[in-house]
């Protein structure tokens, strides 16, 4: 045996020096590279929110730094009517609003699902409610709703001659508060209907050809079939909408403001109306964290409703 | 159990015709496959027998019914799709018992005849698994299962087995051809693959561009090709096709050389006038020293079981398949023959068979 053949094969790894070894160091590594996304996390997010949380612990008014008063601000909303309409409002708002898009957003997908002449047209002009700057459709639902300039009056009393009089779609609690709805699902249907559309488009049509020739009825096509596979898509943009309709403030505060008599504030225009315009920064932040649960609640909604299903492709967590 | 007749078929897309009159008449419980190339209108002919498309003229009869106007589902029929459509939000009981929980069953009849499909097709152990979890083989095994719990009176197969590897395949094409011989089913199968149609088929219809070229079992179609395209199609490798001329009671192709006809072609009887084709299969080709043309060797492909060897004889070239080992360079000269009886020859002009 040669000796000299033995080096040519001990394949020796040259080591690494002490750069190299700190950067094949896990811990090390995790926190480099989490630095830079906690960071703007903390700046952009976690201060604004901290402060607010803060300032609703203190007696703090515009133009006065406050001192801590604990729950105060809270025992005082505890007893205050309009804070408890407003909570009512908000979920009243959320719900009839979430339903209301989802039925018709749900229906137009369906609908645009289909085999139509002009399909890209009637989509672009499906998606124009939710392109318009949202004051700007604010205003003109307040001309919508205007006593006096009211379209729907107009058709409705001048044109049809089905009524008398002129609705009065804001000056009284309850059919303001519907019209705000119907507001609000106008402007959210195209969110919903071009998501689920988007679902719609997933599902392959041999399923349905599938479903025809097993016997399946075009309803139980819907919700044997589709229904079940557009849910994980539903169950994000359900939260998605949730959580953009409870926080909603440019349509009720372009539109009514929260009258008559304060009966269509919701939790974040009352917000605004006591912090701001009220002055009451500190009260204004307690309302505001008073949202906190009903989101935190939202959220875990989707986390559960979002949950992988086990027939889902990917790695199961079951 | 029930024939299917399809009369006179055609099938439009907007202006374009893809079907253009199509007949086939098949027997209760017969395997027939529907074979030809990429879009010659195979799926679209199934798919309306189907129901999936509507018919734009002609008549389609399932067991003596005509169901022109039939929806899908009083049909009869169960088919299997290329890509399985497998409802992914079911496990594979679910699959299978669809179409009766749809019908309204009662609880113990799904569970006897799933039960029953799944030991047909040994799926006992899979029943709670959804598609996602299984195999390309076990899922078609299922799609398999979710027709044959219909006990429908036909099966459709639109490609079941083209996204399986080649082994599987070989695999699933006697699994499928001895199930529908235990069933005894009416079945209509759809390939593009020519092996495929001639191990399975009962009956297998040969289709091109919308139209039908030939129906028949398939040793007649490998015997009697019935025209050039049927000829190029049926069979591998592929026929040799010859250009050339009758002269002098031989067939002489471009540059000369005389081959040997068919013995009703070559003494008395009428031999044909005009331009030819002449056609050998590769495996009638044999080696004939001291009486065979010359033919030079350009490539030698040895399978283990026969021996493929590309001649150039004169202009044309000629595959040839032996099975005895050869063991030629290429450059050489090996003396080949047609075996006489075995040639086909071909009209140039109109394609048919002469
Ligand atoms: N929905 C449709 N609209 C217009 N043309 C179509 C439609 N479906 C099929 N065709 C045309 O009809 C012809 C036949 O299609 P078909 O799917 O039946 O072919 P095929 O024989 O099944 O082919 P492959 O082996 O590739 O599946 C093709 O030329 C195709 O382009
Ligand atoms: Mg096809």
């Amino acid at each position: 045996m040669s000796v000299t053949a033995a080096p040519s094969w001990s394949h020796t790894r040259p080591q690494p020096g002490w750069l190299a070894r700190l950067f094949d160091w896990k811990p090390f590594l995790i926190v480099v590279c989490l630095l830079p996304a906690v960071g703007l996390l903390t700046v952009f997010l976690t201060y604004p929110l901290g402060l607010g949380v803060w300032l609703a612990f203190t007696d703090t008014k515009i133009g006065r730094s406050g001192r801590w008063v604990g729950l105060e601000n809270f025992a005082y909303l505890m007893e205050d009517p309009t804070f408890w309409s407003a909570v009512f409002y908000s979920v009243f708002y959320t719900a009839v609003a979430t339903v209301g898009k989802f039925a018709l957003g749900l229906w137009l997908a369906l609908l645009l699902n289909n085999h139509l002449p002009f399909k890209s047209l009637i989509r672009a002009i499906i998606l124009m409610p939710w392109i318009v700057p949202t004051v700007l459709s604010a205003i003109a639902f307040w001309w919508i709703y205007d006593p006096q300039f009211s379209i729907i009056s107009y058709v409705f009393v001048d044109v049809l001659g089905l009524r008398e009089r002129y609705f009065d779609f804001l000056g009284s609690t309850w059919p303001a508060r519907f019209s705000l709805i119907a507001a609000n699902i106008w402007r959210g249907i195209p969110f919903v209907a071009i998501c689920l559309l988007a679902g719609l488009q997933t599902i392959s049509p041999s399923l349905y050809e599938a479903a025809l020739l097993d016997g399946a009825t075009p309803w139980q096509r819907f919700t044997r079939i589709t229904v079940p596979l557009l849910m994980p898509i539903l169950a994000i943009v359900m939260t998605f909408s949730i959580i953009f309709t409870f926080t909603d403030f440019q349509l009720v505060y372009a539109i009514t403001r929260g009258g008559p008599v304060n009966s269509t504030h919701l939790m974040a225009t009352l917000a605004f109306q006591r912090g701001i315009a009220g002055q009451e920064l500190a009260e204004g932040a307690a309302i505001a964290v008073s949202m906190i649960p009903f989101l935190v609640f939202a959220t875990l909604f989707s986390y559960f409703a979002l949950a992988r299903r086990k027939w889902q492709q990917g790695e199961s967590n079951d | 159990m029930a024939s299917v007749s399809i009369r006179n078929v055609r099938k439009s897309f907007g202006s374009t015709e893809v079907l253009h009159g199509v007949s086939v008449e098949i027997a209760d419980g017969e395997f027939v496959v529907l074979v030809g190339p990429s879009g010659c209108g195979k799926s679209t002919l199934l798919r309306m027998i189907a129901g999936l498309e509507n018919i734009t003229s002609g008549e389609i009869a399932i067991g003596g019914r005509v169901v022109n106007n039939v929806p899908p589902k009083d049909r009869d029929i169960a088919m299997v799709f290329q890509n399985y459509a497998l409802y992914p939000h079911m496990t594979v009981r679910d699959n299978m018992a669809f179409s009766l929980s749809l019908a309204k069953a009662p609880k113990q009849v799904i569970e006897a005849e799933v039960g029953r499909a799944a030991r047909i097709l040994g799926l006992e152990g899979l029943l709670h698994r959804y598609p996602r979890q299984l195999s390309g083989g076990q899922r078609q095994r299922v799609a398999m299962g979710r027709a044959i719990v219909r006990n429908p009176q036909v099966f459709l197969f639109d490609e079941p087995l083209s996204n399986l590897d080649a082994k599987l395949r070989v695999q699933m094409r006697a699994e499928i051809r001895e199930l529908q011989m235990r069933l005894n089913t009416t079945t209509v199968y759809v390939t593009h693959d020519q092996i495929e149609a001639m191990t399975m088929a009962d009956k297998i219809v040969v289709m091109n561009s919308g139209h039908v070229e030939q129906i028949g079992p398939p040793l007649e179609l490998y015997d009697r090709p019935a025209n050039l395209f049927v000829a190029g199609f049926i069979g591998s490798p592929a026929m040799n096709m010859i250009e050339g001329r009758v002269e002098d009671g031989a067939f002489r192709s471009a540059d000369g050389t005389a081959w040997p006809l068919p013995p009703a072609n070559g003494q008395g009887g009428a031999a044909p006038a005009g331009p030819i084709i002449y056609g050998v299969r590769p495996e009638h080709v044999r080696l004939a020293p001291g009486e065979g043309i010359p033919a030079t060797v350009q490539v030698v492909e040895p399978t283990g079981s026969e021996t493929q060897v590309l001649l150039r004889v004169g202009g044309a070239s000629l595959v040839g398949a032996f099975r005895e080992r050869i063991a030629a360079r290429p450059g050489e000269v090996l003396p080949v023959l047609p075996d006489p009886a075995l040639v086909h020859l071909f009209d140039r002009e109109t394609g048919r068979r002469l």
